[in-house]
């Protein structure tokens, strides 16, 4: 009892470097995506080709081996990266191919008939866009945006290889000290578990209360 | 580009010896994870209170919890209480209980959106329930369930290299091995990263072959 | 001056010829309904006066100004309003957004003028009752009368109607066709693609009979339908006889 109460304000602080983690990743993440769904799906043969190819190949390699790719392999060329900076940038740029993924598979179910019936109305291409392709992308994209950002939260964990001291490497250290690996872990699986479900829930309720007829939550999928 | 041909080929023996480990690692977890993920998505859709109850509460905290965290607690904190594995069997029982809980998801995602209308029809020709979850509810779900499955064995496959964090000399592992003996980092990651790229894409080619094989029109 | 003057109309798909040279010509205030077999390029030829497909030849005038070479096809389609088969509405706005959003941000209307306008048509189709329901709440007969309310809120001249029942439970036909049958009465332009015949015949003030990529004969109505000309216009309407 005395260690969960001392072991849990120390995890919860390093939780603190799990949530920043996650968060600039999605962030970064987000941004390129961006980029690389606009390409993909408005984009000439080369650009698509090139946009494809990075999300395909960015997708097939495990975390892990970017993660090391960045911090391990990089300095060989001589840039050297902190560990959260280069988990940060594995982590961003992988989920940016999933991102991607999500914003592309958003834009194309959009029918093809309400943008028919947009341009019928008289709007160019850019209010089109605006004010039909892109709000309801945007909806489409809640739920598995929800999933990816729970999947990037629990890879944040494998941050610990690279040495940066979130959630489970604190919880690593504890260990090492205490000998308690069950409790101690447990307690970390708990506090992961708590973020993921939360976040979860706290989206459904907001977009129940915020839904329009016709875009109830579908399944959510391992990416 | 020749110094990167020239360290592949020297490190290509060792990274394929890993590459064994890897794909033992994928193909045991994902067949021992559909056994679990049958039985839970059954338990799920069919099964009662308490069935339902504990089987969610499995999918539910896996689903909430990273890899490598359920990975540490196997191989860590079991030996604590008394159980000790090897690193290989506890990297088998951690990715075999993850993938059985996506799985199941998956399972009952498919099993649900086969319609009501087969059960109803397969009990009124005399079925028991059993009878009819076998001969005409999973024929149908499972092959909803292939593209899923794809991704699935896709993640594992990649998944696995956590693996190295406990000391299985998998993929992962040979190419940290080779690289922090001949110092060529970037090179030796790089090697590793085209033999999990070739490795998926044929996976993904494969599956994809034999779900139009056993493409049923309509289902 | 004809209010549409469409000109050796042709359109192909690499090898295929869909519509192989369509002339016709419409009055304000006129309605024609276009009728024959599926696949002989009725709605393409809808599609091409709208320029949301682009015609390989032949002219179409609007007032006598050329649609497709014009400048601005959204200046020209702003004056075409369309009704889709499909309803096309836009899932993700209500009722009454559906209807605004052309005045709105097309003819760049106050929002307080864009909503008069709105709810004015929203009226006429008997929906303003419902302008704050999402399109999925709305039955199919009501989804096609919001169609026809957000095509006419931009004060067009002339509006296609690419099948507008086609999509229909039988049930919910009546409430659409009496929607348009107001309009025609009201002095709208209307072009009508439709398979109900009994509706041509009340409607139409003109019908064209189409196959095949051309116009076989038009005529009016009672020309048509009861006394056609051409054997193939015989064989196509003897399919309804029984039925209507």
């Amino acid at each position: 009892m005395q260690l969960f109460l001392s072991s849990i304000s120390i995890l919860l602080k390093s939780t603190g470097t799990t949530v920043e983690l996650t968060v600039a990743s999605i962030f970064l993440g987000t941004v390129v995506a961006i980029f690389v769904a606009l390409g993909q799906v408005y984009g000439n043969l080369w650009i698509k080709i090139v946009a494809t190819v990075y999300e395909r190949t960015t997708r097939s390699i495990p975390i892990l081996i970017i993660m090391f790719m960045i911090f391990f392999g990089f300095p060989s060329m001589g840039i050297r990266f902190e560990p959260f900076v280069a988990a940060v940038l594995a982590l961003g740029l992988r989920s940016s191919a999933y991102q991607s993924q999500i914003f592309r598979g958003s834009l194309l179910a959009v029918s093809k008939g309400q943008i028919l019936a947009a341009r019928s109305l008289g709007m160019t291409e850019i209010q089109v866009f605006f004010h039909v392709t892109f709000p309801q992308a945007i909806r489409f994209s809640i739920a598995p945006l929800t999933n990816e950002f729970t999947i990037v939260l629990k890879d944040t964990s494998i941050a610990y290889a690279i040495g940066v001291t979130e959630l489970l490497r604190e919880g690593t250290y504890i260990v090492s000290t205490s000998y308690e690996p069950l409790l101690i872990y447990s307690m970390c699986a708990a506090i992961y578990f708590v973020i993921t479900f939360g976040t979860n829930k706290f989206v459904s309720i907001a977009e129940k209360k915020f839904s329009i007829p016709g875009y109830e939550i579908r399944g959510v999928e391992r990416a | 580009m020749n110094h990167f041909i020239f360290i592949f080929i020297q490190a290509l023996p060792f990274l394929l010896k890993g590459l064994e480990f890897t794909l033992e690692l994928a193909f045991i977890s994902i067949i021992v994870g559909f056994g679990i993920g049958m039985f839970t998505a059954i338990e799920r859709v069919y099964g009662g209170k308490l069935a339902y109850g504990f089987s969610t509460a499995y999918v539910e905290i896996i689903r909430g919890t990273p890899l490598l965290v359920q990975l540490f607690i196997i191989y860590f904190s079991l030996p604590q209480i008394g159980i000790h594995f090897s690193p290989l069997v506890a990297s088998v029982i951690s990715f075999s209980l993850n993938s059985g809980a996506y799985q199941a998801e998956y399972i009952r995602g498919a099993m649900q959106s086969v319609e009501k209308g087969q059960m109803k029809a397969a009990i009124s020709m005399g079925m028991t329930k059993w009878q009819a979850i076998r001969l005409v509810i999973m024929p149908q779900a499972l092959r909803k369930v292939l593209p899923s499955w794809t991704n699935e064995f896709v993640y594992l496959v990649k998944y696995t290299s956590l693996a190295y964090l406990v000391g299985v000399p998998e993929l992962m592992a040979q190419g940290e091995f080779v690289a922090s003996r001949n110092f060529e980092f970037m090179d030796v990651f790089l090697g590793v990263a085209l033999i999990y790229l070739m490795v998926i894409l044929t996976i993904t080619w494969a599956f994809s072959f034999v779900e139009k094989r056993i493409k049923i029109p309509g289902v | 001056m004809k209010l549409l003057e469409v000109r050796n109309l042709k359109k192909n798909y690499g090898e295929k010829e869909i519509i192989k040279g369509i002339s016709f010509e419409m009055e304000k205030r006129e309605t024609i309904v276009v009728i024959g077999p599926s696949g002989t390029g009725k709605s393409t030829m809808l599609s091409c006066i709208n320029m949301l497909t682009r015609p390989n030849g032949g002219e179409i005038l609007l007032n006598g100004q050329d649609v497709v070479k014009a400048k601005s096809v959204e200046k020209m389609r702003q004056k075409i309003g369309m009704v889709f088969q499909e309803f096309n509405l836009f899932n993700h706005l209500t009722v009454l957004d559906n209807v605004r959003i052309g005045p709105l941000k097309v003819k760049k209307l106050s929002k307080g003028d864009a909503t008069k306008v709105a709810l004015e048509n929203l009226m006429k189709v008997g929906l303003d009752s419902r302008s704050e329901a999402y399109p999925a709440e709305l039955s199919g007969g009501q989804k096609q009368r919001v169609g026809i309310a957000r095509a006419l809120a931009m004060e067009p001249e002339l509006i296609l109607f690419d099948e507008p029942t086609s999509a229909l439970d039988p049930e919910l036909v009546g409430e659409v066709l009496e929607v348009m049958r107001k309009l025609a009465k009201g002095g709208m332009t209307m072009l009508i693609v439709t398979h109900e015949m009994s509706f041509a015949r009340d409607i139409a003030d003109r019908i064209i009979f189409m196959e095949n990529g051309y116009i076989v004969e038009q005529g009016t109505p009672e020309k048509i339908l009861s006394h056609p000309e051409k054997e193939r216009t015989r064989q196509f309407l003897s399919k309804f006889r029984s039925g209507s």
